[in-house]
């Protein structure tokens, strides 16, 4: 599926330096223009309404994005690895669903809770990842159906019952209000996270290992990398963050029933890619994937401010999933073609 | 045992007809009332939408792509006619409407998917959110309800002085045209040899991207009858009708039997897999079992229909290197 490959020829150095000082160049502008937008739709809205650049209107804005974000870190490693999990939103559910029993029921510490939920998603994550690296099949189809099986569980599980704030720690509750110099607790943990996959994704053996399993599985095979050990690690990460993000999703709603998190696969989905990770896997990073979160939760805040029509929200994340992933796909088409003719250069 | 019987046993379509079978008698043992017409009427009324769209589903994955979009492209096309009634559009001039702004919808993912070459995966992950948000954008979450009996009659009602259901009565005859269209026809060879090998399909001249667009639109137009159906069924032009109803379709599909990779399916088992579901349905909520547990059921099924021919290939595949010496090349996993 890598476009951008090119003929072994010499001199090797040169032509790799041009190849990976294009390649830079491109991922770098795929960051920068991110920004580029968001500066852009901030202005815009602050223009026509100050009040979005309040201290209390930033601080919402982090605390709805902190959540999905969490999730598009775990689902951009999956993502890298040429795999899609869209069951996170499910496994958000029945982890915050979790947390509120711990809680109500059985008083449980709020380490525990925390530690608990995480679990709990990772427990999700290995079911998803041996079913997809064991028995070889699509992992859309499998975690489609774990999407649902997931739900159901949740649904029975909770046999309509509802949990409310009154229930829960005030101390749990203030998580989801606190700030520590001014941001928000549950964004510190969102970008703490972020920080730690990503140096992991960025510098370890690890890491490097899920880029090669995504860039060409069957390559990456060949050269002695476990890759459905490796797989399987990607959907316990993305499963674990899921959890995470369902105790986190408790602290800052306080009031949950079986339905948190509905819906949630397709804003993470559309946030790791408008991000700039490559739905053929292979490339992107996880802070792309934040900062597609950060846009796409700025857009819906922007919405709101506004006065737009919230209905457009679910509208506007599937049209700029549609739209990064094309302009991707132009941007491969172009680099491909440039290294082309680059390589003609020098070889003739 | 005969080798054509060892063989058809071993075949995953043997696997859909047991279960189809299973579930009748589960039906018929466990729950009053399940053996009766009326009741028989109601399990084909309530899978007609499923059924409808899994017709071109089957289409698409056999050549190898996927469309998630169909319950959205459905929930669509249900508050279009509901908005175009608001704003006292004849009927006769919605329904014409309707199924072409299906067929543009579906035309939006085949392009994006055959000229971009985009995966068919995310681009219709994509749509699915696009068209279900235009759905909220035109109803909000309003019903529109006001629709006169006659057209409710085009959903619930039954065929000319029959007992049939008369959206029963549409698919049996699009049933039909499908079958034929996918095995007896040079289209439906193209369709299977485009599922096995893309490539190769084209270098024997079929145009591969032009069929491609072509099954989107079909399946635009088909999802888009579907949401008229579920309209006039229920009363009600809602802009969440169907949600989730994507699960389901593909479930029957693979659970037929279609291979997720491609190039391989039977239409009829697809269609025997849909009403092994709408039994399965019909008889659990019979027996007051929460439609949550059916959620499990229908998502359960999907997992099984995939990991089953795959586990037993692996089985097979495991057996054979035993019995000979020959490494077997492991084969990666398209998304």
């Amino acid at each position: 599926m890598s476009t951008a490959q090119a003929t072994p020829a010499a001199p090797q150095d040169a032509r790799h330096e041009a190849r990976r000082s294009l390649f830079e160049t491109v991922v770098r502008a795929r960051e920068l223009s991110l920004l580029a937008v968001l500066i852009l739709v901030v202005a815009g809205t602050t223009i026509a309404e100050p009040r979005f650049l309040s201290s209390q209107s930033i601080r919402d804005i982090l605390l709805n994005v902190s959540v999905i974000a969490l999730m598009a870190v775990g689902q951009a490693v999956v993502i890298i690895t040429r795999n899609v999990d869209l069951s996170v939103g499910s496994v958000l559910g029945i982890s915050a669903f979790l947390t509120g029993v711990l809680f109500a029921d059985h008083h449980a510490a709020i380490g525990v809770v925390f530690v608990a939920g995480t679990l709990f998603g990772a427990l999700f994550g290995l079911a998803n990842g041996l079913m997809v690296a064991l028995a070889r099949v699509p992992a859309l189809v499998i975690t489609l159906g774990t999407l649902y099986v997931i739900r159901g569980i949740d649904f029975v599980w909770a046999k309509g019952r509802q949990i409310n704030a009154d229930q829960m720690p005030d101390r749990f509750l203030q998580l989801g209000s606190d700030t520590v110099l001014g941001v928000p607790v549950l964004a510190i943990i969102a970008a703490v996270a972020m920080l730690i996959v990503g140096a992991v994704m960025r510098s370890s053996r690890m890491g490097r290992e899920l880029y090669a399993i995504g860039s060409q599985p069957t390559a990456a095979n060949l050269a002695g990398i476990r890759v459905s050990r490796r797989v399987i690690g990607a959907f316990v990460v993305s499963g674990a963050l899921a959890g995470l993000a369902g105790v986190l999703f408790t602290a800052r709603f306080g009031t949950l029933d079986a339905t948190a998190g509905t819906g949630d696969e397709l804003q993470v989905v559309a946030a790791v890619v408008v991000g700039g990770v490559a739905i053929f896997g292979g490339s992107g990073s996880v802070y792309g994937a934040a900062l597609g979160a950060l846009l796409l939760g700025v857009i819906s805040s922007a919405l709101v401010i506004l006065k737009v029509n919230q209905f457009w929200e679910q509208a506007i994340d599937g049209a700029l999933l549609l739209v990064a992933i094309g302009l991707d796909r132009l941007l491969a088409l172009r680099v491909a073609a440039a290294l082309r003719a680059r390589s003609g250069r020098r070889a003739g | 045992m005969p080798a054509d019987l060892k063989s058809r046993l071993a075949r995953w379509e043997t696997v859909t007809v047991l279960l189809f079978v299973a579930s009748i008698v589960y039906g018929a043992v466990s729950a009053d009332g399940f053996v009766s017409g009326g009741n028989l009427n109601a399990v084909l009324a309530n899978v007609v939408e499923i059924a409808l769209i899994s017709l071109p589903m089957t289409l698409i994955i056999v050549s190898a792509e996927i469309d998630l979009s169909v319950a959205s492209i459905l929930g669509f096309a249900s508050a279009l006619i509901g908005t175009l009634w608001n704003h006292g559009w004849a009927m006769e001039a919605i329904i014409p409407f309707v199924l072409v702004a299906g067929g543009c919808a579906g035309a939006l993912n085949g392009w994006l998917i055959t000229s971009l070459g985009l995966p068919s995966l995310a681009v219709t992950i994509g749509t699915l959110g696009l068209f279900r948000g235009l759905a909220f954008v035109l109803l909000g979450d309003t019903a529109v309800t006001d629709f006169p009996t006659s057209y409710l009659n085009l959903g619930q009602g039954t065929f000319a002085g029959t007992q049939i259901p008369t959206p029963i009565v549409l698919f049996v005859v699009l049933a039909v045209i499908f079958g034929v269209v996918l095995h007896a026809t040079g289209i439906g060879r193209a369709i299977f040899a485009i599922g096995s090998n893309d490539e190769a399909a084209r270098f024997a001249g079929l145009r591969v991207k032009r069929i491609k667009f072509w099954l989107f639109v079909v399946s635009g137009v088909v999802s888009a009858l579907a949401g008229a159906v579920f309209t006039f069924r229920f009363g009600s032009a809602r802009g969440d009708n169907a949600t989730g109803l994507e699960l389901s379709v593909i479930a029957c599909v693979l659970l037929g039997g279609v291979s997720i990779f491609g190039g391989r399916g039977n239409l009829l088992y697809v269609v025997v897999a849909v009403f092994l579901l709408g039994i399965l349905d019909n008889a659990l909520t019979l027996n007051n079992v929460s439609s949550d547990a059916l959620t499990i059921v229908t998502g359960g099924l999907l997992l099984l229909s995939v990991l089953g021919p795959s586990v037993a290939a692996r089985v097979r595949e495991l057996l054979r290197r035993r019995s000979t010496t020959t490494p077997v090349t492991t084969t990666s996993t398209p998304l």
